[in-house]
């Protein structure tokens, strides 16, 4: 049907997004294709080493899941994004296909082995997210191609996460976010992933901030120097939210008390995170 | 690519017919439990069905823009923002307005308790509210302090008068006992 429609059709997934896009006359497609009625691309499913999302699963289907909840930045994400009526429609899919900089799912899925299931005329491949999304609002999905499924390995034994967002509301897009992943052996970090969200076109992956905590302990030491590099990486823009600096300094700080949610996390101690708000 | 069981009825692949002429798209739709079979144009808002084609007026238009939540419905049980989706996503949906709350002239509880407690104040975003509320006391009869706060996150009292809307909530789940 896409390719019949040509360039000037658009997918509608949850259209959480693009409905309110198509309303300020930022996007203006000739036609909608609404994916809505396609029977069984909403699940979540667990197999050996991952998990698999339908691209059209809700984020309030991820937020009640207690299999999503084994990766519990996941949990962090899905339970974050927005409010209820946002959660009840917007989708994973979606929201990775739309790749809004200030979308939540691409900074969360990128401190992950994540890779998209992808189907168009051609056949079918996967992508890994980091090739997915190559500007604002851009992917390498061709004009014929959909997201069938997101596929996310569960990190190893040892592992912990978190998510979290400085919002001036909940159903307003965050100031600025920040996204940790770590490996953790004997309160040593052996593997680190750090994305920061709203501050820059796409996702940033501040690798000099992941470089301070690898092989480090968990001291203030290591975690100043990992935030220090993540205010540095941050490439945010001034706007009603906050002046650049503004925003380089809430990323430093939320970077930190993500990095103690995480360490928490592998240690295996329940920590509820919840995003802040103004 | 698992086969589209795709109604029918639902997309028309014709051309338009000519700039400026919409073709109109048949749905049926079940609001309040009544069922209604409709031709609507595929740009018409599920809150502009329901105020204008249907006259149920009690659901409210705020922001337009996805934020406020005063045209939060239940689609299938859950809230939704009505001015956030196309009436014809509503094909095959059972919608519930405000209108749908009261039974046989009798108030709902949830509106008994915003009633008593006094959870408003100019009345715009109520609707809203009690819909976001009739969701989470359907799903979590006994919830708690966060628990409320969280539900009703995506719905803005520009009155501000959270504090009242907030123990009209606990005392509607003290009435329902479940919804």
């Amino acid at each position: 049907m896409l390719s019949q429609l040509g360039e000037e059709a658009k997918l509608l997934a949850g259209g959480q997004s693009l409905i309110p896009l198509m309303k300020l006359r930022f996007a203006n497609p000739k036609h909608l294709v609404d994916l809505n009625f396609i029977p069984g691309i909403s699940y979540i499913k667990e197999d050996k080493s991952a998990l698999r999302f339908g691209a059209l699963t809700r984020h309030s289907d991820i937020e009640n899941s207690t299999t999503a909840a084994k990766i519990p930045i996941i949990h962090d994400c899905a339970a974050g994004i927005a409010d209820v009526q946002i959660r009840n429609r917007g989708t994973i899919g979606g929201s990775l296909a739309e790749a809004d900089p200030s979308g939540d799912w691409a900074v969360v899925l990128s401190t992950l082995d994540t890779s998209l299931r992808c189907i168009g005329r051609k056949g079918e491949r996967a992508i890994p997210l980091q090739k997915f999304i190559t500007d604002a609002y851009t992917t390498v999905l061709a004009k014929d191609e959909i997201v069938s499924e997101v596929l996310v390995k569960i990190p190893p034994t040892g592992s912990g996460g978190a998510y979290l967002a400085f919002k001036r509301a909940a159903p307003v897009y965050p100031t600025a976010s920040a996204a940790v992943q770590l490996v953790m052996a004997e309160g040593v970090c052996k593997e680190a992933a750090i994305a920061l969200g709203c501050v820059g076109l796409t996702t940033i992956r501040p690798r000099e901030a992941e470089a301070a905590l690898s092989g480090k302990a968990m001291d203030e030491k290591a975690i100043g120097a990992a935030a220090e590099a993540a205010r540095v990486a941050a490439d945010p823009q001034p706007d009603m939210r906050g002046s650049a600096e503004y925003k380089r300094t809430l990323v430093a700080a939320l970077v930190k008390r993500a990095i103690a949610a995480a360490v928490s996390r592998a240690r295996g101690e329940r920590v509820e995170v919840s995003h802040l708000y103004a | 690519m698992p086969k589209a069981a795709v109604k029918p009825k639902k997309v028309r692949m014709r051309k338009p017919a000519g700039e400026g002429v919409i073709e109109e798209a048949p749905i049926t739709v079940s609001v309040n439990g009544k069922s209604y079979t409709l031709s609507v144009e595929p740009r018409l808002l599920l809150v502009e069905l329901l105020r204008e084609q249907l006259d149920l007026t009690g659901t409210h238009v705020g922001c337009d823009t996805t934020y406020c939540g005063a045209c939060t419905v239940l689609m299938d049980g859950k809230a939704v923002k009505s001015c956030t989706l196309l009436a014809v996503q509503a094909d095959g949906a059972k919608i519930m307005t405000v209108e749908g709350l009261a039974k046989n002239s009798e108030l709902h509880p949830i509106q008994k308790a915003f009633g008593e407690c006094y959870g408003l104040q100019c009345g715009y975003c109520t609707p809203g509210l009690m819909m976001s509320t009739y969701q989470l006391l359907s799903s979590n009869p006994d919830p708690d302090e966060a628990q409320i706060r969280k539900a009703i996150a995506g719905n803005t009292c520009r009155c501000t008068g959270y504090q009242n809307i907030f123990k009209a909530i606990q005392a509607a789940a003290q009435k329902a006992k479940g919804v």
